[in-house]
């Protein structure tokens, strides 16, 4: 396949996101004006911002649930919007995805879960090995007991780990969360923050990580941005960003 | 001389601020033929899930066995009832099965069958895909890289087309023996008897044009379910909207159908005769 070919050539040097003037309005709202972001392999890029501001719509456009109005963007060097639906599934096969609400499929166990992106994909079609992967990516956040049970049966936290599990059964090489930690408790937060870098330090994934959680935010960021009215106002570290010159940076990192 | 649709339907094509309800139909119809289009598509591409489909069929036959089956029965009974004094004002008692055994099969089962159908399972498509859809469950699929359309709709529909025209059978079945019932509460006939008559009635263009539009009745309220769920939006109160929508709009097509089926049948008859 031509856009695995791509993949595999990808220099790992570059970046594996580079977007570039994107922008995206609804019904005349511009919420996306002017946005511009590189991610390099291996980083975890925090994006910071108020509610309804644009941060979830920015990681549906990469992965091709929202198109944008304008702009470039590329995922390993490839442009999004020259795809095929074909080769758009099959480089989604390689960005994980994890939903704010978890989204698992309440229909089916967590076995079950696991195994749908495994058996669509036709990435594997022995069940013992099949098994063996989902075992495996269960074992990672530490639920393997919870293969036979239904979503519903589960805590907020436990499907948070059930939708990274499912996510990273694939292999992505990039992951992009979606508000990892919301709903969730301080000390269930904590955990989910350390498994992503966790999973940034086995898998050597690229991600880009949503929240409002500055806790989150400290644990996991490489690279921190913040957006405002449609652009990224604020870049730094952690801690660049918290004893900025700019008082409205500093204000984000007050109710800390 | 040229019509000048523009010029008729100007005015509602143009207002599109406040959606007119031409504007809302047309985009309705658009909608809905792109997506019965997309089915189709998808429908010859692997992978083949014969396992949901199974599954559904499953979940759509006995989920309304129950219900179908009692009111077959009522359905059946209440219509002997009615038409018995009608018929004896006649002298025509012993033409009350066989004008039932037509009714049934040709017209009242597979309506009511699909009706009901359309209100129990057309809304719970709607209301399931509904929910998936907001709860990002269609979203998830996508981004794993799986077709959901192929997975979620084509499952649906064809387990609601090839499970509606069985269901219509049970129907017309239980309908017989409510109908046996009614005439018993009065006199007295036996099974085979009643059967006999009822049978004698009916013909070869009686069943077959009946029961070729139930696959259609079928079809229409699985794509529809699907069709309004899949793009339901608004959170819960969008899927309320696509579990009601979706009895609506089936409801009204079966009737459609109806009409369309019937006079086909005519002229399958007059062929036959």
């Amino acid at each position: 396949m031509k856009i695995q070919d791509d993949i595999s050539q990808f220099n790992p040097n570059d970046s594996v996101i580079e977007i570039s003037h994107l922008q995206k309005s609804f019904n005349g709202l511009h919420v996306l004006k002017d946005l511009s972001l590189k991610v390099h392999r291996g980083e975890n890029v925090v994006v910071l911002g108020k509610s309804g501001i644009g941060k979830s719509v920015l990681i549906k456009c990469i992965v091709g649930l929202i198109q944008p109005d304008n702009g470039s963007l590329k995922v390993f060097g490839k442009e999004i919007s020259d795809m095929t639906l074909k080769e758009l599934n099959l480089l989604r096969t390689k960005v994980g995805f994890i939903f704010q609400g978890n989204a698992l499929y309440d229909s089916m166990t967590v076995r079950e879960n696991l195994e749908f992106p495994l058996r669509r994909n036709k990435v594997l079609k022995d069940p013992h090995e099949i098994e063996v992967l989902i075992e495996e990516a269960l074992r990672d956040v530490n639920l393997l007991d919870t293969i036979n049970k239904m979503p519903s049966e589960l805590s907020g936290g436990m499907k948070k780990r059930i939708g990274v599990a499912r996510t990273l059964i694939l292999k992505p090489e990039i992951i992009l969360y979606d508000e990892p930690t919301t709903g969730l408790d301080p000390l269930t937060s904590r955990e989910i923050s350390k498994l992503i870098l966790q999973i940034q330090t086995k898998f050597k994934t690229s991600s880009i990580i949503i929240t409002h959680d500055l806790n989150c935010a400290k644990i996991t960021s490489n690279r921190l941005l913040i957006l405002q009215d449609g652009i990224f106002r604020a870049e730094g570290s952690f801690d660049d960003l918290k004893n900025s010159d700019d008082e409205w940076v500093r204000s984000y990192f007050k109710i800390e | 001389m040229r019509l000048n649709i523009r010029k008729i339907f100007g005015n509602f094509l143009n207002d599109t601020s406040d959606k007119s309800w031409l504007y809302n139909f047309l985009l309705e119809l658009g909608g809905l033929s792109k997506f019965t289009l997309q089915f189709f598509r998808e429908l010859f591409r692997p992978p083949y899930e014969h396992k949901e489909f199974l599954r559904q069929a499953y979940k759509i036959g006995l989920s309304t066995l129950p219900l179908i089956g009692i009111t077959a029965f009522i359905m059946g009974l209440v219509l002997t009832l009615q038409s018995k004094p009608v018929m004896e004002n006649f002298g025509a008692e012993s033409w009350l099965p066989g004008m039932i055994s037509v009714s049934i099969v040709r017209e009242i089962g597979p309506v009511i069958t699909a009706l009901i159908c359309a209100g129990k399972i057309g809304s719970g498509i709607g209301a399931e895909l509904g929910s998936m859809r907001v709860t990002e469950q269609i979203d998830a699929m996508e981004v794993s890289g799986t077709n959901p359309m192929n997975y979620l709709v084509v499952t649906r529909v064809l387990s609601t087309t090839f499970m509606i025209p069985i269901l219509v059978l049970y129907a017309d079945a239980i309908s017989f023996y409510g109908s046996y019932v009614a005439v018993n509460m009065h006199d007295f006939i036996s099974l085979r008897l009643f059967l006999n008559l009822a049978f004698d009635s009916l013909h070869f263009y009686d069943l077959i044009p009946a029961m070729i539009k139930t696959f259609f009745f079928g079809f229409a309220i699985g794509i529809i379910g699907c069709y309004k769920g899949y793009y339901s939006e608004n959170g819960t109160e969008g899927v309320g909207k696509a579990a009601n929508s979706a009895v609506v709009i089936s409801s009204l097509v079966i009737f459609i159908i109806d009409l369309i089926a019937v006079q086909l049948a005519d002229l399958f008859n007059i062929f036959l005769r």
